[in-house]
C-alpha cells in the first residue's frame, strides 16, 4: 500500500521535473530568439515594405508588448504546435523538421547500433584485462575515436574509402539516379524502399550509410566502452562472481551470463544518452555528407538567420533529450528486478 | 596517491601537483599528452621562430602545391603554406583554451559555491538552471548561441563558455557542501564573516583545484566544438588560420589537393587526443567515481 | 580414517604485489569429517578455502602436495578445475545479499549449477533444485524457486546457497563464515540443516569461522590459524587442553554465560608465533 502512494509521489517528482526543464527550455529558446540578429519583421515583409505594413506586422508579432507578454504569446504558440513558417522553404517549421527527422533517425540509430556494439564488448575486453595490454590498446583506441574532429574523419573517410577505394557510397542517403524513385511513405528509406520492393534503392540506401554511420558510432563508442568498463569492473568485485565461479562456470559463462546481465540495465541508460548525443555529431557529419537530415536543416538555417527554424530546432532537441532521459529511467524500472514493484 | 586523494589544502596543493605530475609521467599515454600540450604552448609562444612563411601573404603562383619544395605541408587555394597557418593556428586554440578557461572557471564556482553554500531556494533555482543547461547537447546549444550573437570567433568562445559551466558548478556545489560543515568555516562564521567573504576567501580556494582538474577533462570536448563551429563557418572567420576553418575551405580541393584538410585535422586530432589521454590519467590518478560523470 | 578427500602439504599462497605471503606452510589432511579453520581476520583462513578451490587468479599457489582425491590440484588446467568446481567441490560464501545474483531469480541460480555438470533438461533441472529446496527446508519451494534474492531473508538466502551447493553432490564443502551475516535468531537452524546434509552425504566440510565456540560444536577437528601459519590442530573436544599461547588466548577471550563478570583479557600477541611453524 505505501509502496504504491511511494510510486505516485516519485512519479509526481519526475513530473514536476520534466515540466520545469521544459519550461526552462521555452525560455532559453525564447532568448535566443530574441537575441538573433535578424528583424523578424522585415523577414516577413521584405525590406521595402511601407512604414504603415511594417508597423502592422510589428504589432501583429507582439513586439510592441512587454517581454513577459511576449513570452506568453510564444507559449501559446508552442502549445498549439505553431511554430511559426520557415523564411526559406514558405513551408510551416514543424513540417520541414518532421520531413528532415526520419533521415538523421535513419543514420543515427545505425551508429548507435555499431558504437554499442563496439563499445560494449570492447568494455567488458577492458574490464575483464584490466591493467594489461588490451585495456590499454582499447583505451587508446576508443578515446581515439572520441578525439577526431568528426567532420574531418568524414572527409578523410570519404576520401579514402570511397574517392579511393570505391567500397562505399558517397554523398547523400542513396546515389543521384535513385532520388524520387520510390514513394515517400515514412520518410525512412529503408522502410519505404522495402515497401516499394525497390531492392536496389535498399542496397543503395545501406551502401551509403554505412560511412557515416560507422564513424559516427566509433566516435560515440569511447563513452559506451568506458562506462562499460566501468561497470564491469564494479561487478567482477561481487561476491556472486565468486558463487558463479564456485559452481564450476567458465569464466566466459561468468563474465557474460552473470556479470553482463548485471550491467545491460545501466548500459541500456548510458546507450540512449549517447543516442542523444549522436545528434550532435549527425549536425556535422551531415554537412559532410550532404545528409538530407535534421542536421543539415539546422546548419543551413543558423547561416541565414531563420529564426523560426532554428528555435524550434533547438527545442526538438531539447525535446529528444528530455525523451530519452525519461525512455532510460522507464527501462531501469522496467528491467531491473529490484526497482521492479511486485 | 595519498597526497592526490587530498589535493585541497592549499599548502599541500603544489606536492600534489607534483604527484599527480609523476603519476602522470609513468603512463606512457598520459605522458603522451602532457608532450603534446607542451609542444602546443611551445609552438604558440614562439610561432614567428618556428614558421617558415607568414600564415597570412598570398602567392597566387604557388596555389595547391603539394607538400615539399620549401612548403612542408604544401600550400592552400590562395598560395599561403599550410605549416606555417598551422603554426600561427595554434595560438588561436590556445587562446580559445584560456579563454574558456576564465570565463568558465568562475561562473561555474560562483554558481557552484552559492548554491552550497546558501542552499535552500538558491540551490533549488541555481541546480534547476544547471540541469536545464546539462540537458542539452551542448554543440547544438553553442551552434543556436551564435548564431543568435552572430558568427565570430569571440561569439564562438562566448557560446561555448555559455554550454560549459554546467558541470563546473557541479563540482563546485559538490565541493562546497563538503566544506561548509567544517570547524573552521564555523569559526569565521562566528567571528562575524560575511558570507561573501567566507565564500571568496574561504570555500572557492578550496574549490579551485578540482575545478582545475575538471576544466582540463573537458577541454577537448571545447576544442572539438570550437573547431566544428570554425568549420561551419560560425567561429572564426577567414582569413584567420583556425584549424577548423581550414578544413571548411580546404574541403572544396580535398579530391585532389588532400593536404588541404588532412594536416589541419592531424592537428585538432592531436591536441583533442592530447587532453582525452591526459584527462584519462588525471582520472585514474585521482578518485575515479567522482571523475566518472561528464 | 579411509582415504584422506583432501592432502595439503606446506601450501603457500602470495598475492601479486605483495611482498609477503597471505598463507605459508599450511599442511592438513581431511577425511569425511567437518574440520573447521579458526582465526582472526587477516589469519589467511578465507584464502586457504579459496586456493583449494583455486579461484584466485592475481595469487602464486605453491604446494609440495595439493591431492584432492585421485586429482593433483596444484597441477590441474582450468578445464580440469571447471569440472571439479560445484560437481565435486563447492563453497558456501558469508553473505547471501551478495553471493546471490541479484538479477536472476533464486530457483533458476540453483538450476544452473545442476546444468552445468548435468546433461539435463530445464524442466529436469527445476525439478532437481525445488527438491533441493524442500530439503534445506523451505516451505512452498515453488514459490521460492520464483523469488529474486532481495525478495528472500538472509536465512533463507544461505539455505538456497546451501542448496545451490550441495545439489550435486560434493565431495568436499567449503563453508567460508556460513553464519556470520545471519540473524543470530537463524543461525543455528541454517547450521543444523548444512550439518544434517553433510552427515547425510558423508561430505567432506571444512568450516571456515572466527567463532570458536561455534566450530567447537560443529567440527571434528579444529585448526587455529594465525598470520598465514596454522599454529596449532586440535581435536575440537580438545580445545580446553590447547597449548599453543595464542589459542590460549582466544578461548580466554571468549565469553561464557554463568562465568565470572570480570573484563575478558585483551587477546596477546607474540611476533614469534608468525616465525615458527606449526608447533604440533
Amino acid at each position: 500500500m505505501w509502496r504504491s502512494r511511494r510510486t505516485a509521489r516519485s512519479a509526481l517528482q519526475q513530473l514536476t521535473t520534466i515540466a520545469v526543464t521544459l519550461l526552462g527550455l521555452l525560455v532559453m529558446t525564447f532568448i535566443i530568439g530574441r537575441m538573433m540578429p535578424v528583424d523578424p519583421v522585415a523577414a516577413i515583409v521584405g525590406e521595402d515594405a511601407t512604414r504603415d505594413v511594417y508597423e502592422n506586422v510589428y504589432r501583429k508579432l507582439g513586439l510592441d508588448r512587454p517581454v513577459w507578454q511576449q513570452f506568453l504569446f510564444y507559449l501559446r504558440d508552442v502549445a498549439t504546435l505553431d511554430f511559426g513558417v520557415s523564411i526559406r522553404t514558405g513551408q510551416p517549421v514543424l513540417n520541414d523538421i518532421l520531413h528532415v527527422l526520419p533521415a538523421t533517425i535513419e543514420l543515427a540509430t545505425f551508429a548507435i547500433i555499431i558504437g554499442a556494439g563496439l563499445g560494449a564488448p570492447l568494455g567488458v575486453m577492458a574490464a575483464v584485462n584490466k591493467d594489461r595490454w588490451p585495456d590499454h590498446v582499447i583505451r587508446v583506441f576508443s578515446l581515439m575515436g572520441h578525439s577526431m574532429p568528426i567532420f574531418w574523419t568524414g572527409m578523410i573517410g570519404l576520401l579514402v574509402f570511397y574517392a579511393g577505394l570505391g567500397w562505399v557510397g558517397g554523398s547523400g542517403r542513396m546515389a543521384t539516379f535513385y532520388i524520387g524513385l520510390v514513394p515517400e511513405r515514412t520518410g525512412f528509406l529503408f522502410i519505404d524502399s522495402a515497401m516499394a520492393g525497390e531492392w536496389d534503392v535498399f542496397w543503395s540506401a545501406l551502401n551509403h550509410v554505412i560511412l557515416p554511420a560507422a564513424l559516427l558510432g566509433y566516435s560515440s563508442a569511447a563513452y559506451i566502452t568506458r562506462m562499460t568498463r566501468s561497470f564491469m569492473l564494479d561487478q567482477l568485485n561481487q561476491e556472486y562472481i565468486t558463487t558463479a565461479r564456485v559452481k564450476g562456470l567458465s569464466s566466459r559463462k561468468t563474465i557474460w551470463r552473470h556479470a553482463f546481465g548485471n550491467i545491460r540495465v545501466q548500459l541500456v541508460t548510458i546507450v540512449a544518452l549517447a543516442y542523444g548525443s549522436l545528434l550532435e555529431g549527425a549536425v556535422l557529419i551531415e554537412t559532410v555528407f550532404a545528409w538530407p537530415g535534421f542536421g543539415q536543416y539546422l546548419t543551413s538555417n543558423l547561416i541565414i538567420g531563420d529564426m523560426n527554424a532554428v528555435m524550434t530546432c533547438v527545442l526538438v532537441v531539447g525535446l529528444i533529450f528530455i525523451t530519452l532521459n525519461l525512455i532510460s529511467d522507464l527501462l531501469y524500472r522496467v528491467f531491473d528486478p529490484r526497482t521492479r514493484a511486485s | 596517491m595519498t597526497a592526490a586523494t587530498q589535493p585541497r589544502r592549499m599548502p599541500q596543493s603544489l606536492i600534489a601537483l607534483r604527484n599527480i605530475l609523476a603519476f602522470l609521467m609513468r603512463s606512457p599515454t598520459s605522458a603522451f599528452g602532457l608532450v603534446v600540450l607542451a609542444i602546443l604552448i611551445l609552438t604558440a609562444i614562439f610561432a614567428p621562430l618556428l614558421a617558415t612563411h607568414d600564415p597570412y601573404v598570398q602567392d597566387l603562383q604557388n596555389t595547391l602545391q603539394r607538400p615539399g619544395n620549401g612548403h612542408l605541408f604544401g600550400t592552400d587555394e590562395l598560395g599561403r603554406d599550410i605549416y606555417s597557418r598551422l603554426v600561427y593556428g595554434s595560438r588561436i586554440t590556445l587562446t580559445i583554451i584560456f579563454l574558456v578557461t576564465i570565463v568558465v572557471g568562475p561562473i561555474g564556482l560562483l554558481v557552484g559555491t552559492v548554491s552550497g553554500y546558501f542552499g535552500g531556494w538558491w540551490d533549488t533555482v541555481l541546480m534547476r538552471i544547471t540541469d536545464i543547461f546539462l540537458s542539452f547537447p551542448s554543440l547544438i546549444l553553442s551552434l543556436a548561441f551564435v548564431a543568435a550573437l552572430g558568427p565570430s570567433l569571440n561569439n564562438a568562445i562566448i557560446a561555448i563558455s555559455l554550454t560549459a559551466w554546467p558541470p563546473i558548478a557541479r563540482l563546485a556545489r559538490a565541493e562546497t557542501l563538503t566544506f561548509r560543515a567544517a570547524d573552521y568555516i564555523s569559526a569565521a562564521r562566528l567571528q562575524g564573516a560575511s558570507a561573501t567573504r567566507i565564500i571568496w576567501k574561504s570555500i572557492m580556494p578550496m574549490c579551485l583545484p578540482s575545478v582545475m582538474i575538471r576544466l582540463t577533462l573537458n577541454m577537448a570536448t571545447v576544442i572539438l566544438t570550437a573547431a566544428g563551429l570554425g568549420f561551419l563557418g560560425l567561429g572564426a572567420q577567414p582569413p584567420l588560420p583556425e584549424w577548423g576553418a581550414m578544413i571548411a575551405t580546404g574541403r572544396r580541393y580535398m579530391i585532389d589537393h588532400w593536404w588541404l584538410v588532412t594536416f589541419p585535422g592531424l592537428a585538432i586530432l592531436a591536441v583533442s587526443l592530447a587532453f582525452n589521454l591526459l584527462g584519462d590519467g588525471l582520472r585514474d590518478a585521482l578518485d575515479p567515481k567522482q571523475m566518472n560523470k561528464r | 580414517m579411509t582415504d584422506p578427500i583432501l592432502d595439503i602439504r606446506n601450501l603457500s599462497v602470495r598475492y601479486r604485489g605483495t611482498p609477503d605471503p597471505a598463507v605459508r606452510g599450511v599442511s592438513f589432511t581431511l577425511g569425511r569429517e567437518r574440520l573447521g579453520i579458526v582465526g582472526e581476520s587477516g589469519s589467511g583462513k578465507s584464502t586457504v578455502g579459496r586456493a583449494l578451490l583455486k579461484l584466485l587468479p592475481t595469487a602464486e599457489i605453491t604446494a609440495e602436495r595439493m591431492q584432492f582425491e585421485e586429482v593433483d590440484l596444484l597441477n590441474a588446467p582450468e578445464r580440469r578445475m571447471l569440472k571439479l568446481r560445484g560437481r565435486r567441490m563447492s563453497m558456501i560464501l558469508q553473505d547471501p545479499k551478495f553471493s546471490l545474483n541479484p538479477i536472476q531469480r533464486c530457483g533458476h541460480q540453483i538450476a544452473e549449477a545442476y546444468r552445468t555438470h548435468v546433461r539435463a533438461s530445464k524442466a529436469e533441472a527445476k525439478a532437481k533444485a525445488v527438491e533441493m529446496l524442500a530439503a534445506v527446508q523451505i516451505r512452498d519451494p515453488e514459490r521460492v524457486y520464483m523469488l529474486y534474492p532481495h525478495e528472500v531473508s538472509g536465512g533463507m538466502g544461505q539455505r538456497i546457497m546451501i542448496a545451490m551447493m550441495l545439489l550435486t553432490d560434493p565431495d568436499l564443502v567449503i563453508a567460508d563464515e556460513p553464519t556470520s551475516a545471519l540473524d543470530v535468531t537463524v543461525r543455528l537452524q541454517v547450521l543444523n540443516i548444512l550439518d544434517a546434509l553433510v552427515r547425510d552425504h558423508g561430505i567432506g566440510l571444512i568450516m571456515i569461522s572466527h567463532d570458536l565456540n561455534l566450530v567447537r560444536n560443529f567440527c571434528d577437528r579444529v585448526l587455529i590459524m594465525y598470520a598465514g601459519q596454522v599454529v596449532e590442530t586440535l581435536d575440537a573436544a580438545d580445545l580446553d587442553h590447547a597449548t599453543h599461547p595464542y589459542t590460549r588466548g582466544l578461548l580466554a577471550a571468549q565469553p561464557r554465560i554463568g562465568g565470572d563478570r570480570s573484563a575478558l583479557p585483551v587477546l596477546e600477541r607474540d611476533a614469534s608465533w608468525a616465525q615458527t611453524g606449526a608447533t604440533t
